[in-house]
C-alpha cells in the first residue's frame, strides 16, 4: 500500500559539492582558482620542473660517478663530473693543512658544534656557562689547536690553512667580534658624551663609506707599510680584522635601529625603579633592541658569510678560492669540471645561509608567540 | 608638623624657549596625598618628573627627603631608589614575565637574593590582587592588570614617596575602577602619593590637598572640600566646570 506523502523512488543524485578541504581542496584554491592563475601555475610547474630536470640530468643522469682523471669526465656529452670532486674534497675542507694534522681542524669543528648545538636549543641547560665557553674559551682552544706550537703539537703556519676551515675560521670569528662591537658602537652613537658620540659616527661612516675589496687590501698591503719594520702581522689576521670591523660598522646601524624601536618610556621606567644608566642599557633596552634587530643581524651574518670569499683578492685561499685553485689542475682538464666545482661551492654556502636564515626565523616565532616583543 | 617629603623652592624650567614651571614653591610632608589637576601643557606631569630627574629643572631648588636634587648622579639614584613611578602608558618591560618585571630593581639595586625578591615581589602581587598573572608576559594582560602591575613592581622597591602620571588616561573605562582601587588602599597604608590625574571623585576621596595648575603655575591649592566647593580663582572654576559638567 502506497502512502501518499512518502516517496517511492529515490530523490536523483545531486553533483557533490567543491572539496573545500584536503588536498584537493587546497590545490583548487591556491593554484587553480580561475583561468588565469590555473594558466600561471601550470607555465610556472612546466618552468620548475625542466630546471629540476635539467639539474638532475646533468648531476645525476650524465654524470660521471668515478674515476681518476680527466679521462673519466671528457666523454661526448658528459654531465657533472664527480670524481674530481671526490679527489679534491678533503683539500676543499683543508686547505693545505698537513694531512696528519687534520684531525687538529676536525675537532675544533666538532667542539664548535657541539658548544654552539645547546646554545641554539632554547631549553637547554645553562646558558650563561655556555656562552662563556663559547666565548671566551673555545677561541684560545681553537687558535691553539689551528696553529700549533704548543704541548707538543707541530705549528702550521696560516698560509697553509685554507678551504672551508678558513671560510669557517673568518666568518665565526668575524661574527664573534662584530657583534659586541657593533653593539658597543651603537650604543656609543646614542651616547650623551660628544667625544664617544663623534668616535662612533667617525667610525662607523669610515667603514661604511670604503667597499669591502678596499679594505681587505689596504688590510693586507698597506698596513705592513705603516708597522714598524720586524713587526709583521699575520696576513689572515689582517684580513679578520678588516672584515670583522667592516662588519661592526654595519652591525652597529642595524643595532641602532633596534634601540630606537625602544620606546623612551622603557628607559624612564628603569632609571625610575632605581637602576643605574647602564642597568637600564643592558637589562632592559640592549635585549630587547637585539630581538628588533634579529632579522637585520642575521641578514649582516649571512652577508658577511658570503663576503668571506673575498679573501681571496688578498691571496688567502677560502673554500671558493680554493675550488678555483682546483680547476687549473690539468690532470683534471674537462669540459664540466669547473661547474661541479661551483655547483658544490653554491650547495655549501646554501646550506650554511639558509641554516642561519632558519633559525633566525625560528627564533623570532619563537619570541613572538610568547608575546615578549 | 612632620617632616617634608618633597620641597620645591623656586623652581622655574624652560623647554626651549617654553616656560614650562613658573616660580613653583611646594613643600609636600611625609603621608601625605596630593592630587595634581590642569589643562593639558600646564605642566604638572613636567612637576612630578622633575622630583625623579626624569626632567631637569634649571633654576631653583627640589629637595627629596632631605637629598637635594642636582647634577649628583649618586644622589639621584639615591633618590629614585625611594621615590616610586606609576606611567601612564605602564611602561611595563615587556621581554621579562611580570614577575620578573617587580624582581629586576630589587634584585639589581637593592641586591636582594632572587628568592627573597621573588617573596616580595608575590606579596605585591597579591596586594594588586593579580598573583597568578605572575609568570605571564605584560603583553598577555589587560590594560588595567598591567597598570596595577606597574603598581607592584614600583613597591617591590618599598617606596617612600609614590608618584602616579596620569595612571589611569590610558586605560578603557571599565579598567579605570581597579586601577584606582587599588591606589585608594594605597593611599590607605599612610603613603605619600603625589598624583597626576583628572580623576576628581578619587581626588575628593583621598586627597589631603589639590592642586591646580596652568601654564606652569600653581594657580589654586587646598584641601578638596574647598578646592571643590568655593574655588577662589577664575581659570580653577573654569577648569571644574568643564571637566565636573
Amino acid at each position: 500500500m502506497s502512502i501518499a506523502y512518502v516517496r517511492e523512488t529515490d530523490a536523483p543524485l545531486r553533483a557533490p559539492p567543491v572539496e573545500t578541504s584536503g588536498p584537493v581542496g587546497w590545490l583548487r584554491e591556491n593554484l587553480f582558482p580561475n583561468i588565469w592563475s590555473s594558466l600561471l601555475t601550470l607555465l610556472l610547474g612546466m618552468f620548475l620542473a625542466y630546471i629540476v630536470w635539467s639539474v638532475l640530468d646533468w648531476a645525476v643522469l650524465r654524470a660521471a660517478w668515478t674515476g681518476t682523471d680527466r679521462a673519466a669526465c671528457a666523454f661526448e656529452g658528459a654531465g657533472a663530473c664527480w670524481p674530481f670532486v671526490w679527489e679534491k674534497f678533503p683539500q676543499w675542507i683543508f686547505g693545505f693543512y698537513p694531512i696528519d694534522e687534520r684531525w687538529r681542524p676536525v675537532a675544533v669543528i666538532v667542539i664548535g658544534a657541539l658548544g654552539l648545538a645547546p646554545m641554539l636549543m632554547p631549553n637547554a641547560p645553562g646558558k650563561q656557562l655556555n656562552a662563556l665557553f663559547l666565548l671566551v674559551a673555545y677561541p684560545v682552544i681553537a687558535f691553539y689547536l689551528l696553529a700549533g706550537g704548543v704541548f707538543g703539537l707541530e705549528p702550521v703556519e696560516t698560509t697553509n690553512w685554507g678551504g672551508l676551515l678558513v671560510t669557517l675560521v673568518v666568518a665565526v670569528t668575524g661574527i664573534v667580534i662584530s657583534l659586541p662591537l657593533g653593539i658597543l658602537l651603537a650604543l656609543g652613537r646614542r651616547s650623551e658624551l660628544p667625544a664617544v658620540r663623534t668616535v662612533s659616527i667617525a667610525f662607523i661612516e669610515l667603514w661604511r663609506g670604503v667597499p669591502l675589496v678596499t679594505v681587505l687590501f689596504m688590510a693586507s698591503v698597506m698596513l705592513p707599510l705603516f708597522l714598524p719594520n720586524g713587526l709583521n702581522l699575520d696576513k689572515l689576521m689582517r684580513a679578520i680584522v678588516g672584515l670583522s670591523l667592516f662588519a661592526s660598522a654595519y652591525m652597529a646601524e642595524a643595532v641602532r635601529g633596534g634601540l630606537q624601536a625602544v620606546t623612551k618610556g622603557q628607559t624612564e621606567a628603569g632609571l625610575a625603579l632605581g637602576l643605574s644608566r647602564w642597568q637600564t642599557t643592558r637589562k632592559i633596552v640592549l635585549p630587547q633592541a637585539l630581538r628588533i634587530s634579529i632579522p637585520n643581524i642575521v641578514g649582516i651574518f649571512i652577508g658577511l658569510f658570503k663576503d668571506t670569499t673575498l679573501v681571496l683578492v688578498v691571496s688567502i685561499y677560502d673554500f671558493l678560492g680554493i675550488i678555483n685553485a682546483g680547476l687549473q689542475d690539468s690532470k683534471w682538464a674537462a669540459p664540466q669540471t669547473a661547474n661541479t666545482g661551483y655547483f658544490v661551492a653554491a650547495i655549501v654556502y646554501f646550506i650554511f645561509c639558509y641554516g642561519m636564515s632558519r633559525y633566525a626565523l625560528f627564533t623570532e616565532r619563537r619570541l613572538a608567540e610568547s608575546g615578549r616583543r | 608638623m612632620a617632616r617634608a617629603a618633597v620641597q620645591f623652592i623656586g623652581v622655574n624650567k624652560w623647554f626651549g624657549r617654553f616656560h614650562v614651571l613658573r616660580d613653583i614653591d611646594l613643600e609636600v610632608f611625609a603621608g601625605e596625598r596630593i592630587v595634581i589637576c590642569g589643562p593639558s601643557g600646564s605642566g604638572k606631569s613636567t612637576l612630578i618628573r622633575c622630583i625623579n630627574r626624569l626632567e631637569q629643572h634649571q633654576e631653583g631648588r627640589i629637595i627629596v627627603d632631605g637629598v637635594e636634587i642636582n647634577d649628583d648622579v649618586k644622589a639621584i639614584e639615591e633618590v629614585r631608589r625611594d621615590v616610586g613611578m606609576v606611567f601612564q602608558h605602564f611602561n611595563l618591560f615587556p621581554h621579562l614575565t611580570v614577575l620578573e618585571n617587580c624582581t629586576l630593581a630589587p634584585i639589581w639595586v637593592r641586591k636582594m637574593a632572587k628568592y627573597d625578591a621573588d617573596a616580595i615581589a608575590m606579596k605585591f602581587l597579591e596586594r594588586v590582587r593579580i598573583p597568578e598573572q605572575a609568570n605571564k608576559y605584560p603583553g598577555q594582560l589587560s590594560g588595567g592588570q598591567q597598570q596595577r602591575v606597574a603598581i607592584a613592581r614600583a613597591l617591590c622597591m618599598t617606596p617612600k614617596i609614590m608618584l602616579f602620571d596620569e595612571p589611569t588616561s590610558a586605560l578603557d573605562p571599565e579598567m579605570v575602577k581597579e586601577v584606582l582601587d587599588t591606589m585608594v588602599a594605597l593611599a590607605g597604608e599612610g603613603m605619600t602619593m603625589l598624583v597626576v590625574t583628572h580623576e576628581m571623585g578619587f581626588a575628593r576621596q583621598v586627597a589631603d590637598r589639590v592642586i591646580f595648575m596652568d601654564q606652569g603655575q600653581i594657580v589654586e591649592m587646598n584641601a578638596p572640600e574647598e578646592f571643590f566647593g568655593n574655588p577662589r580663582n577664575e581659570r580653577t572654576r573654569l577648569f571644574l566646570s568643564q571637566i565636573l559638567r
